[in-house]
């Protein structure tokens, strides 16, 4: 497993956001976590990445022990973020965002060469590349922060909300990047309110209620499964 | 109102205040950085200055020279002013890391509340001036002749002398080197980041306690070479040296926008001409006061400041 969470407890003062969180990713998996508004998502992504120090549980990656490390010291293992809400550095260009995600790496050709890949990617960051990153729209900044994120040659990459804000016809070409992005051979873990798309595009996910896992499987199995259609897929 | 000496003595004012301002400015990034990173004004920051004023004294006191010593030739001066300069930079650099350090750090790593750090800055503050003070029985300390101010150029009635444009010069080319490495290096860009997302910035693999030793740092060092100029210009130093100056140099800071590190630049620049303007006005027992009606006028009207902020957040 590149990624395993043990039995993850988190809280917010004296709110608990996260009632013992366990689950994994394997290497090459995309897997999605899905849950209404408040269900420990992004909480849950918080931990991996160490925004967030757990009171609980352990979180192992690539064989070992991170729950006590700090956020910047997981970038360097190889754990990316691309944060709720886009996290962009509004008074840098785009291309100094981009940069931002290649701030553990020294190895300047093989920098410049990822940032070609990510321009290849999301040809729109390309025409923006001396805009500051503050002045792009909504769908540009989502393409900047994933970008971005993959800047830092991840072996985890860890997506919260990618699909958030975005016109429906920008929904399926983040999500088509994303399965590119996999078939390259980054490891994903996505959070979405999307649940169909997030569902029919992950090998694999989990369903979070109130801080729990409450159901996990195959993307088609949840796809299909009756209470997931019902509480999530808006079907009729 | 003496408008006929602001007038007749405009030139000389402008000059005296360039030099002023130029002392002011390199003193007022100091606060202006760390409040970019952190929205802290660190208080101490005043004290960082003092400590500078007295390290090059007490240096130059080891190669025997004191205030009635004779000024060196030119070689030697050459050499004691980048003596002076390399330990006033030292010494204020550790102080502002041993503040951030003692002060700062762990009640972030408590999560203070802001109030919380605004006492531990006064109370750093106030703990350096007063061991100084007791160290050296309040007394102030004469700056030794290390370089001997002679007029270099004259336009009309206005004589500017080596010191002041040494003071000048020294402070634009700081500012010039300082802006490149915010702007321009992989660390720059990393202090960018801790003051525009912190999350973020850590998300890149930015390790924030380091940016922010680092922002000390570099306040410090700007302050020790302010210290040096400081000495050179007045002849004197005391404990609290940096109380009052500090006060003009915060009042830069917020006059050009503070977080923004040119605004800091103009705010000096502005702040000492004006003060010398109104001293000329209205004679120099008012330079002080004056300083401070402009600083609540501008807040009127910009409360930004003249350039408003860029380092951090909110240019987005």
């Amino acid at each position: 497993m590149l990624l395993e969470l043990d039995n993850i407890t988190l809280a917010y003062g004296r709110i608990q956001a996260l009632h013992g969180i366990s689950l994994t990713v394997g290497e090459g998996e995309i897997v999605a976590l899905i849950g209404a508004n408040g269900a420990g998502k992004s909480t849950t992504m918080r931990a991996i990445s160490g925004l967030r120090p757990v009171a609980q549980g352990k979180i192992r990656f690539d064989g070992a022990d991170i729950t006590k490390m700090r956020a910047d010291l997981r970038v360097v293992r190889g754990v990316s973020q691309s944060p709720e809400g886009r996290g962009i550095f509004p008074g840098m260009t785009v291309r100094e965002n981009l940069e931002m995600g290649a701030y553990t790496r020294r190895n300047r050709t093989e920098i410049d060469q990822d940032m070609q890949r990510v321009f290849d990617l999301f040809p729109r960051l390309k025409e923006r590349e001396k805009q500051a990153g503050g002045t792009l729209s909504g769908g540009e900044q989502q393409m900047l922060a994933v970008g971005r994120a993959l800047m830092s040659r991840p072996k985890l990459l860890l997506l919260d909300e990618p699909s958030m804000g975005l016109a429906p016809m920008l929904i399926q070409q983040i999500f088509d990047i994303i399965v590119e992005i996999n078939q390259q051979g980054t490891t994903v873990l996505l959070v979405e309110q999307n649940a169909q798309q997030a569902l029919s595009r992950a090998h694999r996910a989990y369903v979070l209620e109130t801080g729990r896992i409450v159901k996990e499987g195959t993307g088609n199995d949840l796809l299909t499964d009756p209470a997931v259609k019902d509480a999530y897929l808006g079907v009729a | 109102m003496n408008f006929s000496g602001l007038i007749n003595d405009f030139g000389p004012l402008t000059v005296t205040g360039l030099a002023q301002g130029a002392i002011i400015a390199l003193f007022a990034l100091g606060y202006t950085l760390v409040y970019g990173v952190l929205r802290l004004i660190n208080f101490a920051h005043s004290e960082v200055f003092m400590i500078g004023t007295f390290a090059c004294l007490i240096v130059w006191g080891w190669f025997g020279l004191d205030q009635n010593s004779a000024v060196p030739s030119f070689g030697g001066m050459l050499v004691y002013m980048v003596i002076g300069l390399v330990v006033a930079i030292i010494a204020s650099g550790l102080t502002a890391l041993f503040v951030e350090l003692v002060a700062y750090r762990p009640l972030r790593q408590r999560n203070a509340p802001p109030l919380a750090f605004l006492i531990t800055a006064i109370g750093a503050s106030l703990a350096i001036s007063e061991i100084v003070g007791v160290a050296t029985h309040r007394n102030q300390r004469g700056v030794p002749p290390v370089i001997s101010a002679r007029t270099v150029i004259t336009i009309g009635d206005t004589h500017i002398t080596n010191l002041q444009i040494l003071i000048v010069v020294l402070a634009l080319v700081m500012m010039f080197a300082l802006d490149r490495f915010i702007n321009g290096t992989r660390l720059g860009r990393g202090i960018r980041a801790v003051a525009q997302n912190p999350d973020s910035a850590a998300l890149m693999g930015v390790n924030k306690s380091r940016v922010i030793s680092l922002v000390f740092l570099l306040g410090g060092l700007m302050a020790g070479i302010a210290a040096v100029m400081y000495d050179l210009k007045i002849g004197v130093t005391r404990y609290d040296a940096g109380f009052m100056l500090g006060i003009d140099a915060f009042t830069a800071a917020v006059l050009g926008g503070i977080g923004n590190l040119r605004g800091a630049l103009l705010g000096g620049f502005l702040l000492g001409v004006l003060q010398n303007y109104a001293a000329g006005l209205f004679g120099s027992e008012w330079l002080h006061a004056a300083a401070f009606v402009l600083l609540i006028l501008i807040l009127l009207f910009r409360p930004t400041g003249l350039l408003g902020e860029s380092l951090g957040r909110a240019r987005a």
